[in-house]
């Protein structure tokens, strides 16, 4: 069984639409797929989104943030400065009307600081916002691929045996779903970090980014898993899982190699809109004071600073640098990811 | 419909019960050791040893988790023997930083959680089916455009960026509103309605920006399907006014989505909103829960997550037996 050929089924998308199944890629004579239905996945996604402005443009600037967020050590070397550095020298940080607040040379853009400088400390603004993209796009990131493999192998595994497998996966779901979740990973981030402090992973600052990745992983599965389920109990009565099952595929290798390379055009979908709830979600716990914490910069870490000491009060400047940083990336993934739903499930979207 | 309200009452009780358990053991057993967060910074180990009897943490697991559901049907003592004192009934434990009664301290809570609900929820309800109609009924126009840009934008807005701002612009700069206070929970209250509107104006907004966006979309997809079905032409052919064809047949038929997504966020707010609340320095379940959470006092975060979960579960069923009781196509399923 060639594990690519389910892929490239354009049918794969679309198992749901209760129509008659599209022919298989390969004609009954054998010959090379007809192109139009050749595709993969994701040139398919392109191929639509390219039609579409508001879709190129979302994209353009979702490379641009990842670039932005990748090529922080060389822009921030660029400009001369790094996160971490502070300089509360009188030149810089007022001393005198409101102790900590960049002078007025030093507070908005300028050559030497291209943001400014954060007040209190006196760190490059500039540095910290493109390494705490790093970060913050690191955790967003992460943890949606591990919702994304568990929701696609839990569902998967739930719509394809059913019955008390099903009974029981369904149930843990609907619990997940009950949960508030920023509750619960409000106060079990805490009691994480300190369960994982005398891990590997609980090296200085790699141990809040990996408490909220586990975290948000773990609490955002159970949606997609439902919709997989879903999209699997109707696959697992066509024709090709029967062929395989009568090969004598085994139940894992049909789970793997037939069921879930279908539903992979759902999953892109539900992946895409998961990353910017992540993004606010790491925000968010930042925020709070649970997540990501001073020295590390993220975004949500630099809202929480300009809120801590009022300075956003002082001077607006604090809040817009992380805030319309933050919103340019969550609505420019949130549109990416209605492009990519139009794209691969149209059924969804037909207004 | 009589055997459908009871599976559905049911399930509920289960999901309860598994809903608390669960809580129950990832707070217990999640921390490193509950006692010696309830002890404090100066904390040796015999009085870590005496936390972990007056928790009852020497106890079994099981025990523990039956003690303290036990406390929600009646009182019960807690504390060292010898040195019990009295939990009242609904006993959730006491925290472990004043001492308080966790039941109390949630009562004390609910009316600003509340407060902050019930603005909100009238106020993004008529934004979100209003725009949501409107642009349903120009569908195509740049009316259309805007509000659906506009939503896609509200939805894209993180709560303590839209917080803050507005705490910046109304409060700080142009002096519209007062900074709010804690001493206002109730529309009822002494300082009367007015102060009650201003006290919570800004979370309301801040609420409603990020889930009227929901509403304008699912409001304006199901009016246009509606608006396209047969009895709407047949409304529209006997000549019925425009007017009585949108409001009485067209918005009757096409809110019902609305109407379940209203009931699954009431639960979800009930709950707390935990940013709004902690931006804007309501003392509501959320906030509380917040500075619970990052203090270690464990029984306060964890009847507050219990409380929060109940309250989307039940809002849940309530939705399902609404339906249910409108269309009997459901109770089948």
């Amino acid at each position: 069984m060639n594990r690519a050929e389910p892929l490239t089924q354009l049918q794969s998308i679309e198992p749901n639409t209760g129509s008659p199944p599209l022919p298989p890629a390969t004609s009954p004579e054998g010959k090379a797929a007809v192109p139009a239905e050749a595709r993969s996945l994701l040139a398919t996604a392109w191929m639509r989104i390219r039609r579409s402005k508001i879709a190129l443009l979302s994209l353009c600037v979702v490379v641009a943030i990842m670039l932005f967020a990748i090529l922080a050590p060389v822009l921030s070397a660029m400009s001369g400065n790094d996160p971490f550095t502070s300089n509360t020298s009188p030149e810089v940080l007022d001393d005198f009307q409101t102790p900590g607040l960049p002078l007025p040379g030093y507070m908005y853009p300028s050559a030497q600081h291209w943001l400014g400088v954060e007040p209190g400390l006196g760190r490059d603004l500039f540095a910290r916002l493109a390494y705490g993209g790093q970060v913050s796009l690191t955790i967003a990131l992460l943890s949606t691929a591990v919702s994304v493999v568990l929701g696609t192998v839990l569902g998967a595994a739930a719509g394809y045996f059913g019955g008390k497998t099903d009974a029981i996966i369904s149930r843990i779901m609907d619990l997940f779903l009950a949960f508030p979740h920023l509750l619960l990973v409000l106060s079990l981030t805490p009691i994480l970090q300190s369960r994982l402090r005398d891990t590997p992973l609980g090296e200085g600052s790699f141990l809040p980014m990996a408490s909220l990745v586990i975290i948000l992983g773990f609490f955002g599965w159970a949606y997609l898993a439902r919709i997989v389920r879903g999209q699997v109990l109707s696959l697992r009565e066509r024709e090709f899982v029967e062929a395989a099952r009568s090969f004598g595929a085994s139940h894992l290798s049909i789970l793997f190699r037939q069921i879930i390379p279908n539903v992979m055009g759902v999953v892109l979908v539900y992946a895409t809109m998961l990353i910017p709830t992540n993004i606010s979600a790491e925000a968010a716990l930042s925020f709070l004071g649970v997540g990501v914490k001073d020295p590390t910069p993220s975004w949500g870490q630099m809202l929480n600073a300009a809120q801590s000491g009022n300075w956003y009060l002082s001077d607006p400047w604090f809040l817009a640098v992380p805030g319309v940083m933050l919103i340019i990336t969550v609505l420019a993934f949130n549109l990416l990811g209605d492009a990519v739903r139009d794209a691969l499930d149209p059924k969804a979207s037909r207004h | 419909m009589m055997t459908f309200i009871l599976r559905r009452t049911g399930s509920l009780v289960l999901l309860l019960a598994a809903v608390s358990f669960i809580t129950f053991t990832l707070f217990q057993l999640g921390p490193s050791d509950p006692a010696a967060a309830a002890c404090g910074q100066e904390c040796t180990p015999e009085r870590v040893a005496e936390a972990r009897v007056a928790l009852g943490m020497d106890q079994p697991f099981l025990v523990q988790y039956f003690d303290y559901i036990r406390g929600l049907f009646s009182s019960r003592m807690i504390g060292a023997p010898g040195a019990q004192t009295l939990c009242e009934w609904p006993c959730l434990g006491k925290s472990f930083q004043t001492n308080e009664n966790v039941a109390d301290i949630i009562g004390r809570s609910l009316p600003y959680t509340f407060s902050m609900a019930i603005g909100a929820l009238v106020l993004w309800t008529i934004t979100g089916v209003g725009l949501g109609l409107m642009a349903a009924l120009r569908k195509g126009s740049p009316v259309d455009k805007f509000i659906v840009g506009a939503a896609s934008v509200g939805v894209s807005l993180p709560i303590p960026v839209t917080g803050l701002f507005l705490l910046l612009l109304f409060v700080n700069q142009l002096h519209l509103l007062p900074f709010t206070t804690n001493e206002i929970n109730s529309p009822f209250g002494p300082q009367g309605p007015g102060a009650w509107v201003a006290n919570y104006l800004l979370p309301w907004i801040a609420l409603a920006v990020l889930f009227s966006a929901s509403y304008i979309r699912v409001t304006r997809t199901n009016m246009i399907e509606t608006f396209g079905e047969d009895f709407i032409r047949t409304a529209r052919a006997k000549g019925l006014a425009p007017r009585t064809v949108t409001f009485k047949h067209g918005v009757r038929a096409g809110i019902t989505p609305v109407v379940t997504m209203l009931g699954m966020d009431i639960g979800l707010l009930l709950g707390g909103a935990v940013l709004t609340e902690q931006i804007f320095s309501v003392p509501g379940l959320g906030f509380t829960a917040v500075h619970a959470a990052i203090s270690g006092d464990l029984p306060v975060t964890m009847a507050i997550t219990m409380l929060a979960a109940f309250f989307v579960i039940v809002a849940n069923v309530v939705v399902d037996l609404a339906y249910a009781a409108i269309d009997p196509r459901v109770r089948l399923q």
